[in-house]
């Protein structure tokens, strides 16, 4: 970077042709390509990078990793796949054998089994060993039903990487919509649009989600809904401010002057450089939609009952204090997921400013 | 060079922009919870003049008088209060966006401030690229990164330089990237708002020899807003003197410096300091008195009457109309 920048700063005189180093002509990848090596350049970023893709490598494999049926199995001189033919028939796609139907794959005796490698749900209820702790059977322990935490973790990670994502993602398309409108024209849009954004302010995000819970069935998608939609604010309002600052700006004037279009000039001109503040916002969303959803997951309402998810296994802490792994483990895989969250959006951030791209 | 160009041009007399009785008012808010208008700054108050093809018209003025606002009027980046521009007989303030978008390709602007008027976020390639792929001038890839490099070099910089991103660059190299930006459709006039400075002195001089080459190369007609009297002085055809949102004066250049006739202009121009000591001891200085009053409540008048040394009583009364006292030379002052 050094050795570029001087090179840069050569007084260009007309007729007098510059010599530029080497090292000149290396950006044609692009603006992504220059934001990917910038990224890669950046070690906690890249680490960040990793965890998110692992966890959701583990909450899509989920099934593979914790699962009471196992991957193969001979019984009675015949093989099977059960937990294959599970996943057939959840889409529909095949039917049990009569003779694997209702059949405990724990218990069975089968020539030869082979479980995956927790060898459970973390809904299976066990009541032979409530409160066990880290175990060479139970790794991570099991809470008052006897259910395994390590499973728990594994099928949870799923309801709460989705709902920090989807939440979130609702959050940003809505929030970053309003705010841009409000910022950039100014005037009755923005009165308008700020005095919604303080209508939403005065809801009660929790009330409301518990209102709205007691209306209708208990269901995944519509608390991710409620939590995308009225989690918008905070984003929308450092749009709006990032907004009413830049568009003040010389390029955004020369940007009006060139003839480009209103809307070329909102998501060209001025979004990337309020990118800063709105992505910081959106990675501490993450973090406070996996605790709202810990939270509803403690009243019992939001996902139904019966799904194991991190917040519910945390809460399950709350009345048990003596157990400690119910809190200690929940609890880091939700600080590692928005730690990792953290640092992907600060190192995006920094990857997404070419004045500090090349600072790494 | 563009001065031989220009008479040649002039004996066309061709206006290329016209400004009629503009007017710019900002409303002023008050009010805790109903926002109601107490008051209007008067930025720009009736100004006239005109902008003939192919020269430069230099705008002058203190800060705060006006001149930014009647540039950025011209350009329709403000909503006129009142009055006309008239852009190759075209009123501007009549068109609507799609034909205002069509029209910008013909009118652009180079800014004061190198840092801001680039956008952080693009390569050098991308500002200047960008107005030729909005206005489809060329649809091929390729074609567009040959024109951005001819303007670049056109400009004084290498071409390797569409790769860089703005940071990287001096304030010069980057307000020659903006020229090069105003230059990329083809303007047939700029207005440079005070282009020069935010610029060292050495690096001024490159940047008006660089305007007065493609001014000569491409018959291009300046709006050239400054403060900056002598650079005024130096790259000026004509040159109107604006106080407190109006015209005082307007001349050609040396008419303007040699016998400057509105009492503002002569206060402004002895401001100017004389490169030769023995001179500058002898000469007689005009020093004006108070301040700028506020343009939200400008004075009765003539606006520059609580300042001016020959005012007389009617001048707080009388609004002084721009006059033709000799040929070409236009004077907005009751007394002279």
């Amino acid at each position: 970077m050094a050795v570029e920048k001087s090179s840069a700063t050569v007084a260009a005189t007309p007729g007098v042709p510059l010599v530029l180093t080497a090292g000149e002509v290396d950006r044609t990848a692009g603006h992504w390509g220059a934001v990917w090596k910038g990224l890669k350049r950046n070690r906690p970023a890249m680490t960040g990078l990793y965890i998110v893709l692992l966890l959701f490598a583990i909450a899509a494999g989920a099934d593979f990793l914790a699962n009471n049926k196992p991957y193969y199995m001979v019984y009675q001189g015949r093989s099977y796949f059960p937990l294959f033919r599970s996943g057939l028939v959840r889409f529909g796609l095949g039917k049990w054998q009569p003779e694997l139907l209702n059949m405990d794959f724990k218990t069975v005796a089968a020539e030869r089994k082979m479980f995956p490698p927790v060898p459970r749900l973390g809904s299976d209820i066990d009541l032979t060993v409530p409160f066990e702790p880290p175990s060479a059977q139970h790794w991570l322990g099991t809470d008052k039903l006897g259910r395994d935490v390590t499973a728990g973790l594994i099928h949870g990670s799923r309801i709460s990487l989705s709902i920090g994502f989807v939440a979130v993602g609702i959050a940003l398309v809505v929030g970053v919509a309003l705010g841009a409108l409000a910022g950039y024209f100014g005037s009755w849009v923005d009165l308008a649009v700020s005095r919604l954004f303080e209508v939403m302010l005065t809801l009660p995000t929790f009330f409301l989600l518990i209102a709205i819970a007691a209306m209708f069935p208990p269901s995944i998608f519509l608390t991710m809904a409620i939590i995308g939609l009225t989690g918008w604010v905070g984003i929308a309002r450092f749009t709006r401010g990032e907004f009413l600052k830049i568009r003040n700006l010389d390029y955004v004037t020369a940007a009006v002057a060139l003839g480009v279009s209103t809307r070329k000039i909102m998501f060209r001109h001025i979004l990337p450089n309020a990118l800063a503040p709105i992505l910081v916002s959106v990675v501490l969303g993450v973090a406070s939609a996996i605790l709202l959803e810990s939270s509803l997951s403690f009243l019992g309402i939001g996902v139904p009952a019966d799904t194991v998810t991190w917040g519910s296994i945390l809460n399950e802490a709350r009345s048990a204090t003596f157990a400690w792994w119910l809190a200690v483990f929940p609890g880091a895989a939700i600080f590692i997921t928005v730690l990792a969250y953290y640092l992907v959006g600060e190192g995006l951030r920094e990857a997404l400013d070419p004045r500090l791209r090349g600072s790494r | 060079m563009s001065r031989t160009q220009n008479s040649k041009l002039k004996t066309q007399n061709s206006a290329i922009v016209e400004v009629r009785g503009l007017k710019k008012y900002f409303p002023v808010f008050s009010g805790l919870f109903t926002q109601r208008v107490v008051g209007w700054v008067k930025a720009v108050d009736d100004v006239s003049f005109s902008i003939r093809r192919g020269e430069t018209l230099g705008l002058v003025g203190e800060s705060g008088c006006g001149k930014t606002t009647t540039g950025r009027c011209i350009l329709q980046l403000e909503r006129v209060t009142e009055g006309e521009i008239l852009f190759e007989g075209q009123d501007l303030t009549r068109l609507g966006d799609a034909e205002l978008r069509l029209l910008r390709r013909h009118m652009q602007i180079v800014f004061q401030d190198p840092y801001s008027s680039l956008n952080p976020r693009m390569t050098i390639g991308q500002i200047i690229g960008e107005p030729i792929w909005v206005h489809r001038l060329l649809r091929d890839r390729g074609e567009c990164r040959d024109r951005v490099e001819e303007l670049l070099t056109l400009v004084g910089l290498n071409p390797l330089m569409a790769q860089r991103y703005p940071h990287e660059l001096s304030g010069g190299q980057r307000q020659r990237v903006g020229i090069a930006r105003a230059l990329a459709l083809e303007a047939r006039f700029v207005v440079c708002d005070e282009p020069v400075s935010a610029l060292d002195v050495s690096i001024q001089a490159q940047i008006i020899n660089l305007l007065e080459e493609l001014q000569g190369r491409f018959s291009l007609t300046y709006l050239f807003i400054a403060h900056d009297l002598s650079v005024v002085r130096h790259i000026s055809d004509r040159i109107v003197v604006m106080y407190l949102g109006r015209v005082a004066e307007i001349a050609d250049r040396v008419e303007l410096y040699e016998s400057p006739l509105h009492p503002y202009t002569q206060a402004l121009l002895s401001a100017v300091p004389v490169p030769d000591p023995a001179v500058e001891a002898q000469r007689e200085r005009v020093v004006l008195k108070g301040e700028v009053p506020s343009p939200m409540n400008p004075p009765s008048g003539c606006v520059f009457h609580p300042r001016c040394p020959i005012a007389v009583e009617e001048c707080g009364q009388i609004v002084p109309q721009l006059r033709e006292i000799r040929p070409d030379h236009w004077v907005a002052c009751s007394r002279v």
